[in-house]
């Protein structure tokens, strides 16, 4: 479904991602871990072109780009690259002018040009899908983290995107919000969507996950299947990594 | 009622309809004509300054550099006097709309640029998240909420505009104050005249500012910004 080759991203002097290669498979779950700066954020970023990788290969689907230094890629063939996934953000960023109804409306209505009323159906049924059936009508602002990032999720699904990408989706959430939008991705990767989770959720991890990639200073340390990665890492740095996060103290 | 009294009493009374009448028949239309006009200058022209169009960008910081550093009144002369000499002679009160029109473009341009730049970056990202196009997400994302954020400075501009119009005396229009210097060189009652007409620009920007306040709190409702919270 994706396939990145030896992508790098630098800002200015600083290389973020210094030559990845990552494969992901239709149907399965990645999740991006690691130290923050590894570059994880970067990485998914990129896969949506909402950074613009330096060097590289990126195919989504069935739509290939190559990139080099200094060279702006056409508009419209990042446009149909990015057309092929949904991005749901750390902060949420629903519009906050139109309703969580229109939030999810928007896309399917203007840039896929769909019928208002067939439009409407479908975002009702998401509506239904994340639990927020009778929020149709309300403001982002007047909805809990919680609740504005399920509308997050039902409006990247609403374009029908070939893979869905999180960055960090509870990061910003209080704690006890975190399991209502966990269970609703959960859903969604055993109905087989194709994700990619940038996440400190290592429980989510465990349970959900195809596949686990570890970033570490802008390169891939190690990945594998999550029970692998967890209990039998092979880098002396994974290991760091994790009994880090199980003692954070 | 001393004769003195009776007398000043008398001017106002009789200098209040035409002082009026010359309100709504030049001063309103002049204001809101060119607050028309300037509002789509302004809109362009900051739409152009954030498009990555370089040269057109340079015209429009050009033009806001000239037509905010110079004074108002040396435009208009400008306009109205200057023009005849090069062959463009303009009737007083298009003069006045044209100055009027690029002095507001050229305000309200930097506040809806300000405006669209105050959106946040996440936004835009968003936007892009679900397939737009940049003018996509320009029209149906960030100018929309670009315009709540002007719509307050936009105001401000409004209610000095009113009382700018004032400076198409000077070029001939025979607008409220250029009514009240005529009626005061008949009667030669300055301070009561010039307070007078005061009172009436005091009364217009008081009325217009009031639908400012109107018009922030519809779109306040609109987006469940405040008082929502039940």
């Amino acid at each position: 479904m994706i396939e990145v080759k030896a992508i790098q991203k630098s800002f200015g002097e600083h290389h973020v991602l210094k030559g990845l290669d990552l494969t992901v498979k239709k149907g399965q779950v990645t999740v991006i871990i690691g130290p923050s700066g590894s570059g994880k954020t970067t990485l998914l970023r990129c896969m949506n072109l909402l950074e613009i990788p330096t060097n590289g290969t990126l195919r989504v689907g069935d739509i290939s780009l190559t990139f080099e230094e200094n060279v702006q890629p056409k508009p419209k063939d990042m446009l149909a690259l990015r057309r092929k996934s949904g991005m749901v953000f750390q902060s949420y960023n629903l519009f906050p002018h139109m309703t969580v109804l229109q939030n999810i409306m928007e896309g399917p209505v203007i840039v896929q040009k769909k019928a208002k009323e067939e439009a409407k159906t479908t975002a009702l049924q998401l509506l239904k899908k994340v639990g927020l059936a009778d929020k149709a009508d309300a403001y982002p602002d007047q909805l809990s983290g919680g609740q504005q990032q399920r509308v997050g999720i039902a409006r990247a699904m609403a374009v029908n995107p070939e893979v869905l990408l999180f960055d960090e989706p509870t990061s910003a959430l209080d704690p006890e919000l975190v399991g209502e939008v966990l269970k609703v991705m959960k859903e969604l990767a055993v109905e087989g969507m194709t994700m990619v989770v940038v996440t400190h959720e290592m429980k989510f991890a465990e349970e959900v996950a195809d596949k686990v990639v570890l970033l570490d200073q802008g390169k891939i340390l190690e990945q594998g299947e999550p029970s692998e990665l967890f209990n039998h890492p092979k880098h002396e740095r994974t290991r760091a990594f994790l009994s880090r996060l199980i003692n954070p103290i | 009622m001393s004769d003195h009294t009776e007398r000043l009493y008398h001017i106002f009374i009789e200098s209040f309809l035409p002082l009026l009448k010359a309100g709504v028949a030049f001063t309103i239309p002049l204001t809101l004509v060119s607050f028309a006009i300037g509002l789509v200058i302004a809109f362009v022209t900051a739409l152009v300054r954030i498009s990555p169009v370089g040269p057109l960008r340079g015209i429009a910081r050009f033009y806001v550099w000239i037509f905010r550093g110079t004074p108002l009144i040396v435009q208009l002369f400008i306009i109205f006097y200057g023009l005849p000499s090069i062959g463009l002679t303009l009737p007083p009160f298009t003069a006045g709309v044209i100055g009027f029109s690029l002095s507001v473009g050229a305000y309200g341009s930097e506040i809806i640029r300000a405006a669209i730049l105050s959106i946040s970056q996440g936004q835009w990202e968003a936007a892009y998240s679900i397939g737009m196009t940049k003018r996509q997400a320009l029209r149906r994302i960030i100018v929309p909420q670009a315009l709540r954020v002007s719509v307050p400075p936009l105001s401000n501009s409004f209610i000095s505009l009113i009382k700018d119009t004032s400076l198409a005396a000077s070029i001939t229009v025979t607008e409220m104050f250029q009514k009240a210097q005529e009626i005061t060189a008949r009667y030669y009652e300055p301070m009561l005249l010039y307070c007078e007409v005061a009172l009436i620009y005091l009364v217009f920007s008081t009325v217009l500012s009031h639908f400012q306040n109107r018009l922030e709190h519809y779109f306040d409702s609109k987006s469940a910004k405040k008082g929502s919270l039940l």
